[in-house]
């Protein structure tokens, strides 16, 4: 049996700010294999962002810090590696898209020269052959006439062809993982499929591992494998597109599912929103941070939090209430209703 | 207006977790709440901060008294006694005479506070003249835009084109000499910098949807720009003029240095600094080194306040 | 007569360059287009970025002066209203912004905010306005205690009520959502779509709804129009445009938009349009949607650009601004069909 690519272990990353500390990721455990995708799922608070960055060691320090958990890639620790080391990983072995095209490129350096510069870091290659290769990966992630756009500046390029540009550094040292943070988030809906598509290609080729982080639950649906759903800094449930999605166990997912607009049911529902506001972070209690959202929270939601819950083929969920009521629960909710059991 | 069940479910949605939010003492920090707290946290400023108010309450008592001719000082500042100055060279600080006497018999301590009430009367009056012309045509400019924006900023372009203090000493020479001219010209001449600042705010307040949502409710220019767009803008003013204070300060010292700005038998710390430069030489280091510490001194709690509170205002910087 | 009436609007903006500002080209954000809206519907316009869809929304509130074409509301002319005519008419047009950070005067307490159009029209004594804000902070699930708060304490969903509040404010017939839940979090965009259901039923709303999101659109209007480089390439019913989109763009558009459904999205057809949108101050000659289309032939398509008219399907309750317009399925094939 092959090596997990990755496996994350309870990471914790922790702010020290003035105001308080803020538990942005709180014991979030996952694994990742070549050839998959997983979805981090979340809205503004739930530390998704933060996770990935974690995993990269890209926290700002001060005012964060990775407090706790261990986030094994081949083998080794990441927490454990000097400057050095991790220096290495990055770009190298884990890739990061980020989701404003328009602020991750520099705008005064020439498209070839960014993505030739990880390649120059990472494989030692002279100008000459980087460029060439970036050249090379500018047509692969499909910009048409890739010779003469790779002269060009980022100001010269469009939303979506700034993202490829983006995917083109990221692959270019033909990373084992590929980090997507909001890719596609500021891009027309007709671009985010090209960019998908370009990224699922790119996956495909490379046999990566994907982490893709959205607060899209289409774009999750549409490419994930497993899904990890997130809340105020904590896993609330994770497990198999199809399981998290059909089977969905945490009333925060149900709260996510049933929210939204569906573009392919012609009945005109009423939309069944998550009431109250998104999580404070300084102010989490020690339990289950969707308790006070929730609306089936218990007594003992607040205070304590959940070990996780196996509820089918390596899916997941953290809540207090037994499985039983639970499900009666759901059925009663207009999503779970519609759909077969 | 009534609303039935609806209500109820909405005003849950909206407000739940509100309570949360509030009952920690997460309080509700007025605008300018967060940017004092970040202010008291700049060890810098607080010094700055210090050292203003110490020369405002000096200054401010000094007017006062100089207006109900009461002479709040140790002695008269202009009281002449040669006795105290048997060399002709001033006596050097005692106890009587905290920072001596100059030549003439003069209580330098005495000089020096009433010269406070000049600094403070020019910084403050200079600024507030530049000001009000600044944010009579900065608005103009920045909100119409168009052939009276060209013209209001060619205008100042002229004003900053001028090396500030040649510019400064030729309204001088055609003012004449004295303490109103003073403050006038320093005035005069800084409207541009203020201009500028508020024009450039008012371009991007201009754009932002709040004064379009106004727009759309049927709202007057003129309530548009005193209601929305300056309100908005004023910032970085307020950094500017904080600088700008210490800045003119600085100038009167340098045009009564130069002999044009405060004449005698006024003191101001510039002018003292002219008159005892001789007596410095001569080793008769007291005359010369009080005023000018003070002068010093003012100026950096002006400018460490000032930039205290532009990195206060930067909304980059929040945490 | 239609409750609001556009026709044949242009916004065409003039781009300045050199020393002395000469007009060297156009932007042409809006470039003729015509549609209607009933009294008491909710109208979606959808399209991506650079289609006009935001300029249209304000040359209807003339908060920009239209290059061309008219707007009739009500029977009212609006372009050419004098002032004091545009005056009484802002009090029945009003507009909803997408951005809930940056249109409410982050200086003036809610309270301000909300009353603010009352006190631009002189309605009511302080007391009365001072009640009337209450009301409407009830009415959009606020409470009155939010009233002596600054804008910054608020979240985002909240600060949209605000919005949604001050709109309301002068008892408006019409409603301008310029993208009111594209910056809010996916749980709270929920809150407001309902809200927006809820007060049109209640007040008899007419809502011109601008997205880009097609599944919020679809979901909430009941006619929703395309458009795409400034001009309107469909009009049709909400579900009618889902179930039979007749013009290209709109169905690479409608295969571009994601369903939160794993099956589904495994076994859809997907669409993918070659290429990136042109420049609206460059936009194509005849058809601008030619350059990306799959059914493109020369003639006619990059001659001349097709009228916005009913193929004769479904008569005027589907237009279509193509050459090669899919047609509906034939009568008996479509019921047999089961859709």
């Amino acid at each position: 049996m092959a090596e997990r690519l990755l496996e994350v272990t309870n990471l914790s990353t922790q702010f020290f700010t003035y105001a308080g500390v803020v538990k942005a990721v709180n014991g979030v455990s996952y694994t990742l294999d070549r050839d998959e995708t997983l979805g981090i799922v979340g809205e503004s608070g739930s530390g998704k962002t933060v996770a990935a960055l974690s995993l990269m060691r890209l926290v700002p320090d001060p005012p964060g810090k990775v407090v706790d958990g261990t986030m094994v890639l081949k083998g080794r620790d990441l927490r454990a590696l000097n400057d050095e080391e991790m220096r290495a990983v990055r770009g190298n072995d884990i890739a990061m898209i980020f989701q404003d095209p328009m602020t991750s490129l520099n705008p005064v350096f020439k498209i070839g020269d960014q993505i030739a510069e990880a390649i120059r870091l990472h494989q030692g290659k002279s100008k000459r052959e980087a460029w060439k290769m970036a050249a090379e990966l500018l047509a692969r992630v499909g910009i048409p006439d890739a010779q003469s756009r790779v002269k060009q500046f980022p100001h010269e390029f469009s939303g979506g062809m700034r993202q490829r540009a983006m995917i083109a550094m990221a692959i270019s040292c033909n990373p084992d993982i590929l980090i997507a943070d909001e890719p596609t988030t500021a891009l027309d809906v007709t671009i985010q499929a090209q960019i998908i598509d370009v990224v699922r290609e790119m996956q495909a080729q490379f046999h990566s591992g994907v982490i893709l982080i959205t607060h899209d639950l289409g774009v999750v649906a549409e490419i994930a494998d497993k899904v990890m759903v997130m809340y105020g800094g904590r896993t609330v449930e994770y497990g198999p597109v199809d399981g998290v999605y059909y089977n969905a166990q945490h009333p925060y997912t149900w709260g996510l599912l049933g929210s939204l607009p569906r573009l392919d049911l012609a009945e005109k529902t009423r939309l069944t929103p998550i009431k109250g506001q998104p999580p404070n972070l300084l102010l989490l209690p020690a339990g289950c941070p969707f308790s006070g959202r929730c609306g089936y929270e218990r007594p003992e939601c607040r205070d304590n939090w959940p070990e996780l819950e196996i509820v089918g083929t390596e899916h997941g969920v953290h809540c207090q209430i037994p499985q039983a009521e639970r499900l009666e629960l759901r059925a009663q909710l207009p999503r779970f209703k519609a759909q077969v059991a | 207006m009534a609303r039935s069940k609806g209500d109820k479910i909405v005003a849950d949605e909206a407000t739940a977790s509100d309570s949360q939010a509030r009952a920690s003492g997460e309080k509700a920090l007025g605008l300018w709440g967060d940017t004092w707290r970040r202010l008291r946290r700049n060890k810098l400023a607080v010094v700055g901060m210090c050292i203003i108010s110490v020369f405002l309450v000096v200054g401010m008592a000094t007017e006062i008294a100089n207006i109900a001719g009461v002479n709040l000082a140790p002695y008269d500042p202009n009281q002449v006694d040669y006795k105290l100055s048997p060399t002709g060279l001033g006596s050097p600080p005692s106890l009587t005479h905290p920072f001596g006497t100059d030549y003439i018999g003069r209580d330098i301590f005495s000089r020096c506070l009433v010269a406070t009430r000049i600094s403070l009367i020019v910084g403050v009056i200079a600024v507030a003249i530049a000001v009000t012309m600044g944010l009579a045509l900065g608005p103009v400019s920045g909100f119409y835009g168009g052939a009276i924006d060209a013209a209001i900023m060619r205008l100042a372009d002229v004003f900053f084109a001028y090396p500030y203090i040649l510019f400064v000493l030729l309204i001088m020479t055609i003012l004449g000499p004295g303490f109103v001219n003073v403050f006038l010209a320093i005035g005069i001449l800084s409207w541009a910098t203020y201009a500028r600042l508020v024009r450039g705010q008012i371009l991007s307040i201009k754009t932002m949807e709040y004064v379009e949502a106004a727009r759309a409710q049927g709202a007057s220019d003129l309530r548009i720009i005193f209601r929305h767009v300056l309100p908005n803008s004023m910032a970085p003013i307020y950094v500017s003029m904080a600088m700008g204070v210490g800045g003119a300060i600085v100038t009167e010292a340098t045009l009564s240095y130069l002999g044009i700005g405060i004449q005698p038998p006024n003191a101001s710390w510039g002018k003292m600094i002219a008159d005892y430069v001789t007596y410095f030489q001569a080793g008769r280091w007291w005359m010369l080194t009080f005023p000018s510490i003070l002068l010093v001194v003012t100026v950096f709690g002006f400018i460490s306040f000032g930039n205290g509170l532009r990195d206060a205002t930067d909304p980059k910087l929040k945490e | 007569m239609s409750f609001l009436e556009v026709q044949n609007l242009k916004m065409y903006f003039p781009i300045r360059s050199g020393i002395l500002k000469r007009t060297t080209g156009h932007v042409y954000a809006v470039d003729d287009i015509s549609f209607s809206v009933e009294h008491g519907e909710t109208m979606g316009l959808v399209g991506e970025s650079g289609c006009g869809k935001s300029t249209t929304a304000r040359v209807i509130l003339r908060l920009q002066q239209a290059s061309g074409g008219t707007v009739t509301y009500d029977g009212e002319d609006v372009m050419s209203a004098s002032r004091a005519q545009m005056q009484r008419l802002r009090r029945d047009m009003q507009i909803i912004f997408q951005d809930p950070y940056a249109s409410l005067n982050p200086r003036m307490r809610v309270r301000s905010i909300i009353g603010e159009p009352l006190k631009i029209h002189h309605i009511g004594t302080p007391a009365e306005r001072r009640e009337r804000v209450v009301q409407l902070l009830e009415t959009v699930g606020l409470t009155a205690e939010h009233a002596d708060r600054y804008p910054h304490e608020f979240s985002g969903g909240q600060r949209q009520r605000i919005g949604v509040a001050r709109a309301l404010a002068l008892n408006p017939r019409l409603i301008i959502c310029d993208e009111p839940v594209s910056a809010l979090d996916v749980s709270i965009r929920a809150q407001v779509i309902n809200l927006l259901d809820d007060l049109q039923d209640e007040l008899k709303l007419t809502y011109l709804f601008i997205a880009h999101d097609l599944s919020v659109v679809k979901h909430i209007s009941d006619r929703v129009g395309v458009m795409y480089l400034g001009k309107v390439v469909e009009i049709a019913g909400s579900d009618v445009l889902y179930d039979f989109p007749q013009h290209p763009y709109t169905e690479a558009l409608l295969s571009a938009v994601p369903i939160p459904d794993p099956q589904t999205e495994r076994t859809r057809r997907r669409i993918i349009l070659e290429g990136d949108v042109p420049s609206p101050a460059n936009p194509p000659s005849g058809c601008v949607f030619h350059p990306r289309c799959s059914r493109m032939q020369p003639d006619p398509c990059q001659r001349e650009m097709p009228a916005l008219e009913g193929t004769g399907d479904a008569g005027a309750n589907h237009l279509v601004a193509c050459h090669f317009a899919t047609r509906y399925p034939q009568a008996p094939a479509a019921a047999a069909a089961g859709t």
